[in-house]
């Protein structure tokens, strides 16, 4: 009974993941139980739910998974033309879609979506990738990232535009070509600037000196900078924090979550929690670096690269080295939407893991 | 689906990628940890008293503004607690029904609503000074984002009546206009301040200290009496309206203390709902405009002559024939009226006979009479925008400027002047200060412009006007002695006399004793009757009478009925 339970169970889950997942949803809890007791309860709900999701996918074999991306791939530009066609406008961006009994929001979606199709066509392209296959890729990428771009959700067109990035650079895209890459995009700044909407400008600007606009759009940056700053070497203390608890942190239990921790347990706070994603990233990339196929291995280590990101956008922002973009700290941040990715992303990580025997034939 | 080995596959990752890749990844992190080590220990104590400062606040305590009430304690001005609405954005997550409801109670457009609840600020301010109960019903419905906070707003009970003594307070508390502006510095009191923790919204939630008590504003009690306020106010309406008058002003003076009683001007406005107000209802004319007086200033004249002893009560003066040449211009009287004495050159208004008195008087003493009785200088009252009327300096005189100025042309005052320099009639020839509030202790002591013989002269020369072969027997009060001076002056309109008038009456009761004074004056009445004894005369014989009647003044003449007007009307004054 046990012994069929582990099989069925426990056994597809990879203990070292799911422990550092599970210290950094401790971490969540601890946090969220002093910037905001009452979402306690619907994030362990969230939570609930995401394992369930990591659960099942954690089963599936890779080849499955394999099936899956292009159907989901396509589902999702579909669903984010949609969106451009008839989203619902809300703050100024059109993000969501309506679909009669709930709202979605398929750029959501592509956080896995992308990684996945790229990987299935690298894969298909295994024997011998031309360069024409990274002009394919890179098309693949662009549209969505594109569409999201412009819906304007510039945080999560990042993020699944470093998604993709990551399959074509695991894919071994030439490092000249990377570097190339690197200085275009350094050129085309100027470009781009005037195509960015007014807010997302003053973002960026807003990094440069906060100061300038201390009520308007500096007054987050302001506001997390002194959480950090008055947390010192070791904190306030749980439920001590005085820019937490008087509410001047903004989006306190989401995006800002960070300024939270911070503030309340200090510099060694966020040494523990960056160890925490350390161990997570390196134990993906052990993940990746022992993947039997190309597959599996760019997709375990874009979606490792991902979770990366997140932290490293979110902590970057708050800490007000990177501009302000809308990325939940991977985790930690309430939302269930979110973590759902997020464990979908583990639970696809555990798969390729469990899955090795099928290449050695 | 075939897995195949692939070349890329024969090797976990090319070295130098993986390299590449730890690098970076590395970098990021040290990045990261760099910030917090430079935010957390060295950059730290900057950021904790940033922190502090954040949430520790001084909070001022705004005092209460003082309240304005009349001589007998009648609220005039107060104020009276509101709310202002307003709203973080951020947490206003509303439904379109709730931004429906909101914009409903608050009486605004919803796009507006809308527009400021999608405002990238923090904080925006969705309504001011509602009342305290419209609030408490927005405060019900909960709604997230929306709050509200306490302020005052001044109300004025007398509304239209009491508007330019009173003037107003803008949103900040601070007066704009009146003794509001007069004595802001009083009725405004001092804020106290305590040390407290606020959270981002502006609550409060703990009160760590009162760092210094709020001083109340203090309470004024002006020296006006709101009866006779409103009396003054409701009569000169009427005649306005009557003779179709463009503007018009009224004071009342106690002559025995110096307290300005009443002043109105007209038009007004309602300082509770200033919205479309405009610049000829602010004006406060009794202090800010300046008009020719007219015959008004004869008494003055005659007052100097008698001090000067140029001429006696009973000296004749020949008017005849009713014009006079000076250098090259010519000066008349209406009617001919031959031989006078100086009192009756009062009663008649003879523009000859004053201008006779006043050329056998050095300009010097003229202009120094003029200067002792305040005109040419304003009376300081702290009222906004009080001017003080044109004297020019006696050297720049020609002899036709001594004898027009002797019947009050080419000098300008204002109403309020006016009525302070008569009161060197009502009393015995000292002229007091004026005040707003209400006098308390001793009178001031007076300064003296004339004798009190010359004041009693020319105040028994006053009461003749108002009687029979007078100028101006519509300003009888029955049961009183009274005594005062018509005017009728032509306006002055781009340096030529236009045919437009302004009617004045200006006088004092009980004669025997004088208690008060009250200048009227009627500013371009349009009906074709201008005359001072006709239109301003009226006016200051009901308000005189209401006035004596509320200040219970005894009786110094028999309650007889008002002299029948005699055939041909009342004399006509001069112009």
């Amino acid at each position: 009974m046990i012994r069929r339970f582990w099989a069925a169970v426990i056994r597809p889950i990879d203990m070292p993941l799911l422990a550092t997942a599970a210290t950094l949803i401790g971490i969540a809890f601890v946090v969220l139980a002093s910037a905001s007791p009452d979402r306690l309860a619907s994030q362990a709900v969230n939570i609930t739910v995401a394992l369930v999701v990591m659960r099942v996918v954690a089963q599936m074999s890779p080849q499955r998974l394999m099936h899956a991306a292009l159907p989901l791939y396509l589902t999702g530009v579909a669903l984010l033309i949609a969106v451009a066609l008839f989203g619902d406008v809300s703050k100024g961006a059109r993000r969501w879609l309506n679909i009669g009994v709930t709202r979605i929001q398929p750029s959501e979606i592509m956080k896995i979506a992308m990684p996945l199709m790229l990987a299935w066509y690298f894969q298909k392209r295994e024997i011998a990738i031309r360069f024409h296959d990274y002009l394919v890729a890179a098309a693949l990428l662009l549209v969505p990232v594109g569409l999201i771009a412009k819906q304007p959700d510039l945080g999560t067109a990042i993020l699944v535009l470093s998604s993709g990035f990551y399959v074509i650079f695991f894919a071994g895209l030439s490092w000249k070509f990377i570097i190339g890459l690197g200085v275009a995009g350094l050129g085309a700044i100027p470009l781009v600037w005037p195509l960015l909407h007014d807010y997302q400008r003053a973002r960026v600007l807003t990094l440069f000196d906060p100061e300038s606009d201390p009520l308007g759009k500096g007054f987050h940056i302001i506001q997390s900078t002194i959480a950090i700053g008055s947390g010192g070497l070791f904190g306030k203390g749980w439920g001590q924090g005085t820019q937490t608890q008087l509410e001047f942190i903004p989006e306190r239990h989401t995006d800002f979550i960070f300024a939270v921790v911070s503030e309340e347990w200090g510099l060694l706070g966020n040494l523990v929690l960056l160890v925490i994603y350390l161990l997570l990233i390196a134990r993906g990339l052990t993940i990746a670096a022992n993947a039997p196929t190309l597959f599996t291995r760019l997709l375990a280590g874009a979606i490792t690269l991902m979770f990366f990101t997140y932290a490293f956008v979110n902590m970057g922002m708050v800490s007000g080295i990177l501009p302000v973009v809308g990325v939940p700290l991977p985790f930690i941040s309430y939302g269930g939407t979110a973590l759902v990715t997020l464990f979908l992303g583990i639970g696809i990580l555990m798969s390729i893991h469990k899955n090795p025997m099928l290449v050695q034939k | 689906m075939k897995f195949s080995s692939s070349p890329l596959l024969s090797q976990p990752l090319p070295i130098w990628r993986s390299r590449v890749l730890q690098l970076g990844l590395l970098v990021c992190f040290m990045a990261l940890l760099g910030r917090s080590l430079y935010l957390q220990c060295i950059h730290n104590d900057f950021l904790r008293e940033k922190g502090e400062a954040r949430y520790e606040r001084v909070l001022e305590i705004p005092a209460t503004r003082g309240r304005i009430t009349d001589r007998h304690g009648q609220m005039l001005a107060m104020s009276t607690p509101v709310k202002s609405i307003w709203a973080i954005p951020d947490d206003a997550q509303l439904q379109p029904a709730q931004v429906r409801d909101l914009a409903r109670m608050l009486e605004m457009d919803v796009r507006d609503l809308n527009r400021k609840l999608a405002s990238e600020k923090d904080f925006v301010s969705i309504k001011r000074q509602i009342p305290p109960e419209l609030a408490d019903q927005i405060a019900a419905l909960k709604l997230p984002g929306i709050h509200s906070r306490l302020e005052y707003r001044r109300y004025y009970p007398g509304g239209d009546v009491t508007a330019h003594m009173l003037g107003f307070t803008g949103m900040d508390d601070m007066g704009q206009e009146g003794v509001e502006l007069a004595m802001n510095a009083a009725l405004l009191g001092k804020a106290g301040s305590r040390r407290v923790i606020k959270d981002r919204r502006g609550e409060i939630v703990e009160d760590v200290e009162s760092i210094r008590q709020p001083m109340e504003g203090r309470d004024i009690t002006l020296a006006l009496d709101d009866k006779i306020q409103y009396l003054a106010y409701t009569n000169l309406q009427q005649t306005v309206a009557d003779f179709k008058a463009k503007a018009g002003g009224i004071v009342v003076i106690d002559a025995k203390t110096g307290e300005v009683l009443a002043l109105v001007n007209l038009p007004t406005y309602n300082p509770n709902n200033r919205q479309g107000l405009v610049g000829a209802q602010l004006r406060n004319r009794a202090l800010t405009d300046t008009f020719e007086p007219g015959s008004t200033m004869k008494p003055f004249t005659a007052a100097l002559a008698l001090e000067q002893g140029k001429v006696r009560y009973d000296t004749m003066i020949q008017t005849a024939p009713g014009r006079m040449t000076i250098g090259n211009a010519t000066i008349h009287d209406a009617h001919m009226h031959g031989m006078l004495t100086v009192a009756q050159v009062i009663q008649k208004s003879s523009n000859v006979g004053a201008a006779k008195m006043a050329l056998s008087m050095p300009a010097q003493s003229m202009w120094q009479m003029f200067d002792s009785l305040g005109f040419g200088s304003p009376l300081k009252l702290g009222f906004p925008g009080e001017v003080g009327g044109r004297l020019r300096p006696w050297n720049k005189w020609q002899p036709i400027d001594q004898a027009t100025m002797s019947y009050g042309h080419g000098i300008s005052v204002t109403l309020i002047q006016l009525a302070r320099a008569y009161m060197a009639f009502a009393r015995d020839g000292d002229l007091i200060p004026l005040t707003l509030t209400k006098a308390d202790g001793p009178a001031p002591v007076g300064k003296q412009v004339f004798s009190a013989q010359t004041a009693h002269e020319v105040r028994s020369m006053l009461e003749m006007v108002v009687n029979d072969g007078g100028t101006a027997p519509k300003a009888f009060v029955p049961g009183y002695r009274v005594g005062g001076k018509t005017g009728t002056a032509h306006k002055l309109e781009g340096g030529a006399y236009a045919n437009k008038y302004v009617a004045s009456f200006v006088g004092l009761a009980p004669a025997s004793d004088p208690r008060l004074i009250i200048a009227v004056m009627v500013d371009e009445p349009s009906t074709g009757i201008y005359y001072g004894g006709d239109v301003a005369a009226p006016v200051f014989s009901r308000v005189m009478a209401g006035a004596l009647r509320t200040l219970g003044v005894p009786h110094d003449a028999p309650l007889h009925p008002a002299p029948a007007v005699a055939d041909g009307g009342p004399v006509k004054e001069e112009m």
